[in-house]
């Protein structure tokens, strides 16, 4: 039965094969977030198919541009800069709202999918730590999804400032200047907005993760239930909305701490307000924040080290 | 030192005991089949040695502590549940690339070298691959990984005859060597006692019966007779007696195998025959647990 044994490389000591090649954390790390992005290719799809529509029905709308320049083009030149750089604030608005819902999908499925399609038991089969898939997965909406909708956000800037100007100068206008359209500021503040935007967000991230390793079933559901169910309570029982503020605050309490203004209505990210990184970095909820993240994950971790399929 | 080391491990679901003090030592190089009926506890106890589930008790793998040391063990150990357990989505190519991106034993060329001969193409997903095809890319996976320990939890469940025989040949002829140790559960435990090395019964949390091939073929003997020898060769203590096509057929432990010989046909059974006549208490009366 074992006369094949011979035929097989020897290990130098038996029984003892040969030290491997050691795989660094960080290699580990590369793979699982390759293997994340395999798995959820609407991380990157979502967003470029929102970019394309967006270009799309710019290009439509481009059709009334000159007509729109000219007379926006009698306004004093702050005015002008406010009215030609909107379309280009509501394309990152709509990039942002497809990773919101991209990213609420993903943390609740990262740690629950792979319990329910029992992949999970090849996963641990193979030397990645649950500390590090846990961090691969949360590499996703604190890294991950910022650059890709920061590199997409200029592409599709880069790409309506292109069909812009066509239109203009066939018709006989000059191009957008970098006066009224100051493209490199806009997308240095995106890039602080989505800075501050995660850090602030981490403990969303963290708790969805969290729910996503422990919930049974219907993580959706846990994830969000508990909380409105608070809000409604206080509504009911004190007619009152604390609850639902704070829920708002948190959210969205970065557009008021990262900046130095409040954000005019509607606005993520108001090119026209200034940067308050200093402000941001000295408001302790920020700490509190992150110091909760970083306990959900552990959490996380611990939970997904004895959770089996489902 | 031996591969597997377990001294009273116990794991209770709630109020269900799935194992119930198991003592269990696998030696180095040993082929092991866990056998046992539905929910005796075989994958509680492969979950336990893998450091899947938290237990009671003491176990040690390859040295290690499963519960502490989990992250050391892995490296050295391979598992192959069922089938099913491959993700949908992937693709070949892909789960070759992140095998051989996280896994230092796993040799990449060896793996391709065994997909060769299948059927299997790199860009298909899994999904796409029929029920055998996956075993076998499973099989080529773990094949190519230089592990310790290789556990397998029903490899073979939902595989026809064929794709079950080749599974288990390739693991003899292009895996097996003397230093490596493979644990294996299988509802087919007739296909795999041609290379087994030991196996173990387990019901009911515990283990009933540990035994080595060289044993087993020494100790237990099965004795077909004519009615009219049946008398003579119950009084040989029998541990279980069936009726097959109107002639008796009778198990027998450490019996004198001349004797027996005197009375009718002398073969050695099948683990199979053994398990029944050790674990099912209902349907064979297992006579020697009666007298």
């Amino acid at each position: 039965m074992n006369t094949q044994a011979s035929a097989l490389p020897q290990p130098s000591v038996p029984g003892q094969p040969a030290a491997p090649a050691p795989i660094s954390a960080a290699r580990r790390l590369y793979w699982s977030v390759r293997r994340e992005l395999w798995e959820h290719s609407s991380i990157y799809i979502a967003p470029l198919i929102t970019a394309a529509v967006m270009l799309c029905g710019f290009a439509i709308n481009s059709i009334g541009l000159p007509r729109r320049r000219r007379a926006v083009l009698l306004l004093d030149p702050l005015q002008q800069r406010i009215h030609i750089e909107k379309a280009y604030d509501v394309a990152i608005g709509m990039l942002l709202l497809t990773a919101l819902l991209v990213w609420l999908f993903y943390c609740l499925d990262a740690l629950y999918g792979e319990r329910r399609d029992r992949s999970i038991l090849f996963w641990k089969s193979l030397p990645v730590s649950d500390l590090a898939t846990v961090l691969s997965k949360a590499m996703i909406p604190f890294v991950a999804l910022p650059l890709l909708v920061f590199g997409i956000t200029v592409v599709t800037h880069t790409g309506m400032l292109l069909i812009g100007n066509a239109f203009l100068l066939v018709n006989g206008l000059a191009p957008t200047t970098s006066s009224q359209l100051p493209l490199p500021h806009v997308w240095l503040t995106l890039l602080y907005g989505l800075a501050a935007m995660t850090l602030w967000n981490a403990p969303i991230y963290g708790w969805l993760l969290l729910v996503s390793a422990w919930a049974r079933r219907a993580p959706l559901l846990w994830a969000t239930l508990p909380h409105l169910a608070l809000v409604a309570i206080e509504k009911v029982a004190f007619q009152t909305s604390f609850f639902a503020s704070l829920l708002t605050y948190r959210a969205m309490g970065w557009t008021t701490e990262a900046f130095a203004l409040r954000p005019r209505g509607g606005l993520l990210i108001d090119p026209l307000n200034p940067i308050a990184p200093q402000k941001f970095l000295a408001s302790s909820g920020l700490w509190i924040r992150l110091a909760s993240a970083a306990l959900f994950l552990g959490v996380a971790v611990r939970l997904r080290r004895y959770r089996g399929p489902i | 030192m031996p591969c597997i080391e377990a001294r009273g491990l116990r794991k209770t679901f709630g109020t269900t005991i799935a194992l119930d003090g198991v003592d269990l030592r696998v030696e180095e190089g040993r082929i092991l089949g866990l056998v046992g009926p539905n929910g005796a506890g075989k994958s509680t106890a492969l979950h336990a040695i893998l450091g899947l589930i938290a237990y009671e008790g003491e176990l040690k793998v390859l040295g290690h502590d499963p519960r502490t040391q989990r992250d050391r063990l892995v490296t050295d150990v391979s598992f192959v549940a069922d089938v099913a357990v491959l993700p949908r989505w992937i693709r070949v190519a892909q789960v070759l690339d992140y095998v051989a991106g996280v896994h230092p034993r796993f040799d990449r060329a060896r793996a391709e070298g065994f997909l060769a001969r299948t059927g299997i193409r790199r860009s298909s997903a899994i999904r796409e691959l029929s029920k055998g095809m996956v075993s076998q890319l499973h099989l080529a996976l773990v094949l190519a990984i230089d592990a310790k320990l290789l556990v397998l939890d029903e490899p073979t469940l939902g595989l026809d005859i064929l794709a079950r025989k080749q599974f288990y040949d390739s693991l003899l002829n292009d895996y097996f060597d003397r230093s490596r140790t493979i644990v294996v559960t299988t509802h087919q435990i007739d296909e795999i006692q041609d290379i087994l090395t030991d196996f173990v019964f387990i019901d009911g949390g515990r283990i009933v019966l540990e035994c080595s091939m060289e044993a087993f073929e020494s100790r237990y003997a099965q004795l077909m007779v004519h009615p009219e020898r049946v008398a003579a060769a119950r009084a040989l203590r029998p541990i279980q007696e069936r009726q097959v096509f109107g002639r008796s057929i009778l198990l027998f432990d450490r019996a004198d195998r001349h004797e027996l010989a005197a009375l009718g046909e002398v073969r050695t059974p099948s683990i199979a025959d053994l398990f029944v006549a050790v674990v099912d208490h209902g349907a064979g009366a297992p006579l020697g647990a009666a007298q």
